[in-house]
């Protein structure tokens, strides 16, 4: 259990002012000038030995993304892009930064764009966080006035800008090249890789994308060290996470955890437990409705990390966990979400395009029984063929939840398959029953 | 994917920017690098929708074009890509109900059913012009379901009855406020605080300058002589 002492996000939930002074109380914006004093290099280095891995979804290094950047500026200047487009379903942290800490994440803008020699930033928020960015765009004007950004910032002699940037609802523009795509105005459309954003991202120029939580953590990594940071969590898994726990528990929250914190802890400690108890739980989608879903046996044990997720065939993703108890039709939860996937594909690539559509159709007349039971491996075989065959991870997040629910709870559609079955006599055009 | 598209644009009202949308639209287009204007193209389109009584017609869609050097098709892709523009008419309070898994176990389906009987089919003005509700992929406010974003702002961890209070409030002319409706603390958890309580994070301690950086570099040898 995390001691508030080593919270990072010490205002979360708002209790407390957004505004410049009330986060310089809270130890943001403290001593950044000197922590720029020993070049790109060492606050990459510092990153590094964190272990802080992307808080997106991926889990990729980031203080090893940092150094992909050219280390010379040349013709084209350095962009740092803040993805700021949170809408993995069950993910709710990003907004909680932005809205109440918004100063941790200008300052980790700074920092990090000093680490990649990016003079300009933009950070990008989904459209519908309005209030959100409200709160941001006067945070970035007070650091403006207080020369904290702009020209010179904080006195290191590095010119530094920063702006809000917005969409308008699309999930896809969560994907790293179609968040530039989208920034470049157009349509978001994933780009093929390679060429890699830190060799041609926004307007061609050398670009890195981050999550808002990974950026914002970075001040404090510096402040209190790596090794503070690194000794959260298990090793490759280190450091604090925002965890969001919605669904079927008695108090949902956001809350900042160390990383490998047991998921029942979790959701005990916290959220009140399980809505009727932890006996009430049927399965829990650990980590954003992309990962799969993970039944009450392996729950019991798991911890929250991106290894131990892994090693049960989930994933961390962005640690919003979805609890469902006993009284949760997950055929019906699993539905909605390919619908959500069907609504989201951006349409680029066929086997997602046409199979998300395919996979929902299927999905609503299971929820029914309406079906047959060789579909749910026609099904599964429809997914493993969206999976990894598109641009982007999208086709693999529509699959995934489908192949969670069918590895884990493949009785439970064949049962309702077959209790569809017998309440109607007249099946594939004969009649059994006796008239 | 969504498939959206104008029904009928013949009949949609000539378009022009208020001055006020003029502005919004330039201090956009500063933020881009000059030859990038088109980068501005969606928070164009979000100004000229909220002059445009929440909605896009073709001739604003025209206007934008214009005013960013884009061609009319290039705009026209966005708009119908992007599911926060609306190309038909909505009521002035439009209700977006999160219906996605997360709100869903929380109960979005009776606020659905709820919107239907109270305001009418799904994309259909009622009220006389005042209200719309549209059902929504997931609006990010999971810890607070089920949640609905009437025009800018979240009204969240609502239940029947608080909804039925908030459409009657608009309808009375009253502006209820957004965010919780139940009793708690923004995302916190309900109930007394399980984190954050330590007044020692809020006491100013944390704002003194640093003594030492951690992992600070060794200053170099002075050289031997």
């Amino acid at each position: 259990m995390l001691l508030d002492k080593d919270r990072i996000f010490t205002n979360l939930y708002g209790r407390h002012d957004f505004r410049l002074e009330a986060a310089k109380q809270r130890g943001a914006w403290n001593s950044t000038k000197e922590l720029m004093q020993f070049g790109p290099e060492w606050i990459c280095d510092q990153i590094k030995a964190s272990g802080l891995r992307g808080r997106g979804g991926a889990g990729f290094p980031t203080g090893l993304k940092w150094t992909f950047m050219p280390k010379v500026v040349k013709d084209r200047p350095h962009y740092l892009v803040v993805n700021a487009d949170e809408s993995e379903p069950g993910t709710c942290k990003d907004r909680d930064i932005m809205r109440h800490d918004p100063h941790l994440l200008i300052e980790g803008c700074l920092i990090a764009s000093f680490a990649m020699r990016a003079n300009k930033c933009y950070i990008y928020l989904r459209g519908e966080y309005i209030r959100e960015r409200e709160c941001l765009e006067e945070a970035i004007a007070e650091a403006y006035k207080a020369g904290l950004v702009g020209k010179n910032a904080c006195g290191s002699g590095f010119d530094f800008d920063i702006y809000c940037h917005h969409g308008a609802g699309a999930y896809i523009c969560g994907e790293e090249t179609a968040l530039l795509e989208s920034l470049e105005g157009k349509k978001g459309q994933p780009r093929l890789k390679p060429p890699f954003p830190a060799g041609a991202g926004l307007y061609g120029c050398p670009t890195t994308v981050n999550n808002v939580e990974s950026i914002a953590v970075a001040p404090t990594i510096l402040r209190r060290g790596a090794g503070w940071f690194a000794g959260f969590g298990r090793p490759n898994n280190t450091g604090t996470k925002v965890f969001c726990v919605s669904g079927h528990v008695e108090r949902p929250c956001n809350i900042e955890e160390e990383m490998s914190i047991p998921l029942k802890t979790l959701i005990e400690e916290h959220c009140g437990g399980v809505r009727g108890g932890w006996g009430n739980l049927k399965a829990i989608i650990p980590g954003g409705s992309s990962v799969p879903m993970i039944p009450k046996d392996i729950c019991d044990t798991v911890l929250m990390d991106f290894d131990a997720l892994r090693d049960v065939k989930s994933g961390l993703g962005t640690a919003a966990v979805i609890v469902m108890d006993k009284s949760t039709d997950l055929i019906r939860a699993v539905a909605r979400l390919a619908y959500f996937y069907k609504h989201e594909s951006c349409g680029q690539c066929t086997p997602c395009r046409e199979g998300t559509g395919w996979m929902w159709r299927v999905l609503e007349r299971m929820v029914k029984g309406e079906s047959e039971t060789a579909e749910i491996d026609t099904l599964l075989d429809v997914a493993s063929q969206v999976e990894g065959h598109t641009i982007c991870a999208l086709g693999d997040a529509a699959a995934w939840p489908i192949q969670g629910l069918i590895r884990h709870f493949r009785q439970e559609i064949e049962d309702r398959i077959t209790n569809y079955r017998q309440g109607r006599p007249h099946v594939q055009g004969h009649t059994l029953a006796a008239e | 994917m969504s498939h959206r598209r104008f029904h009928d644009p013949s009949h949609h009202e000539p378009f022009a920017f208020t001055p006020a949308s003029e502005d919004q639209i330039a201090w956009w287009e500063r933020k881009y690098p000059t030859e990038r204007k088109a980068s501005a193209v969606i928070p164009a389109l979000w100004v000229t929708q909220k002059q445009n009584a929440g909605w896009l017609s073709e001739p604003a869609l025209r206007a934008v074009a214009d005013r960013l050097g884009m061609t009319y098709i290039r705009v026209y892709e966005i708009a119908t890509f992007y599911t926060m523009f609306n190309l038909e008419p909505v009521g002035k309070y439009h209700f977006q109900v999160c219906g996605t898994t997360p709100c869903q176990l929380r109960g979005a389906d009776k606020l659905k059913d709820f919107c239907e009987r109270k305001i009418g089919p799904k994309g259909h003005v009622s009220g006389g012009g005042k209200f719309s509700w549209v059902e929504v992929e997931c609006l990010g406010a999971c810890v607070n379901a089920p949640m609905i974003q009437i025009n800018d702002y979240y009204y969240e961890d609502l239940s029947i009855e608080t909804l039925e209070k908030i459409i009657d409030d608009f309808a009375a002319g009253k502006e209820p406020q957004p965010g919780t409706y139940v009793k708690r603390q923004r995302s916190a958890p309900e109930g007394p605080p399980t984190s954050l309580t330590d007044e020692a994070l809020f006491d100013g301690s944390k704002a003194k300058p640093l003594s030492t950086i951690p992992n600070a570099p060794k200053p170099p040898e002075p050289a031997q002589t």
